[in-house]
């Protein structure tokens, strides 16, 4: 094809039209499919907001001096990222060691450290998560698919308005060799609640 | 990473083309938007394509028309983009 091929409708029409237009003409190609739009679509809604706190806490394993600021002063640290704002004040940042897990809830309502883990999962603000994490921790753990030995120690933040908590996971083993970047990617964003180990 | 999960070339994206976010978190406005960005993706691994052509296409539309709502141009550069390498059937 050439360059003179390159033409577009003179009157465009309503943009919802033009990504129909062009969803038929890739499907018909055989180029995308709709399972892959949806997977697609959820994959961003639910891990785009992640990645901030992902980048964090891949600075901090990569960086001892990091990580001790980051335990210091969580917002202070984040904010050295160029991550915060209204609602990224008073984060603070618990270290999960090979003998305290941490997992965070917030029993009053729904706070949450948004500029770095985006959008909270819907069962985080779910009545049964909020109340049966600070009963039975350890329970609702596995119930996640996170089996603890017995001698490590759990530990439930109670999130508010006045501390939003961030879980600084463990370094997955035989990671050594990776640069930070793709020590981000390994972080999700359950690793960061507590409730998914990485 | 799921061979949907987020690739880094897209979700770092810097500089006008960047994907619009709210607190860190992507939000689409409407379906049509989020379709938008997976066709790129799924273009962009065409064989032979790579993000790169997407983005440059991509910051060729914002630049063309600065006014026009982000989305919109994503749309522009994605309909410049299928020309390229999946000519509409007639």
């Amino acid at each position: 094809m050439t360059a003179d091929s390159h033409h577009h409708p003179a009157e465009p029409a309503p943009i919802e039209r033009r990504v129909t237009a062009l969803e038929e003409v890739l499907t018909a190609r055989g180029m995308v499919s709709a399972e892959f739009i949806d997977a697609v679509v959820h994959a961003y809604e639910n891990d785009i907001g992640p990645m901030n706190g992902a980048v964090v806490v891949a600075r901090a394993w990569c960086d001892p001096g990091y990580r001790q600021r980051l335990v210091a002063n969580g917002t202070a640290a984040i904010g050295e990222l160029g991550f915060g704002g209204p609602e990224g004040e008073h984060l603070v940042a618990v270290e999960n060691t090979t003998s305290v897990h941490n997992v965070v809830v917030c029993t009053l309502c729904s706070c949450y450290p948004w500029p770095v883990l985006g959008l909270p999962p819907a069962w985080y603000k779910s009545p049964a998560y909020r109340a049966r994490v600070v009963r039975e921790p350890r329970m609702v753990l596995v119930e996640f698919g996170v089996n603890l030995p017995d001698d490590v120690e759990i530990r439930v933040w109670d999130s508010s308005a006045e501390a939003r908590y961030l879980v600084i996971p463990r370094r997955p083993a035989g990671t050594d060799d990776l640069s930070e970047a793709d020590l981000a990617r390994l972080v999700t964003r359950d690793g960061m609640i507590g409730t998914a180990l990485l | 990473m799921t061979q949907f999960g987020i690739s880094p070339d897209v979700a770092y994206m810097a500089g006008p083309e960047a994907l619009p976010r709210a607190n860190g978190q992507l939000v689409f406005d409407a379906p049509w938007q989020g379709r938008a960005l997976a066709m790129a993706m799924a273009l962009s691994r065409q064989p032979g394509v790579g993000w790169e052509r997407f983005r440059s296409l991509l910051i060729a539309a914002i630049a063309a028309q600065p006014a026009a709502p982000y989305w919109e141009s994503w749309v522009t550069a994605l309909e410049n983009l299928t020309a390229e390498i999946a000519a509409p059937l007639a």
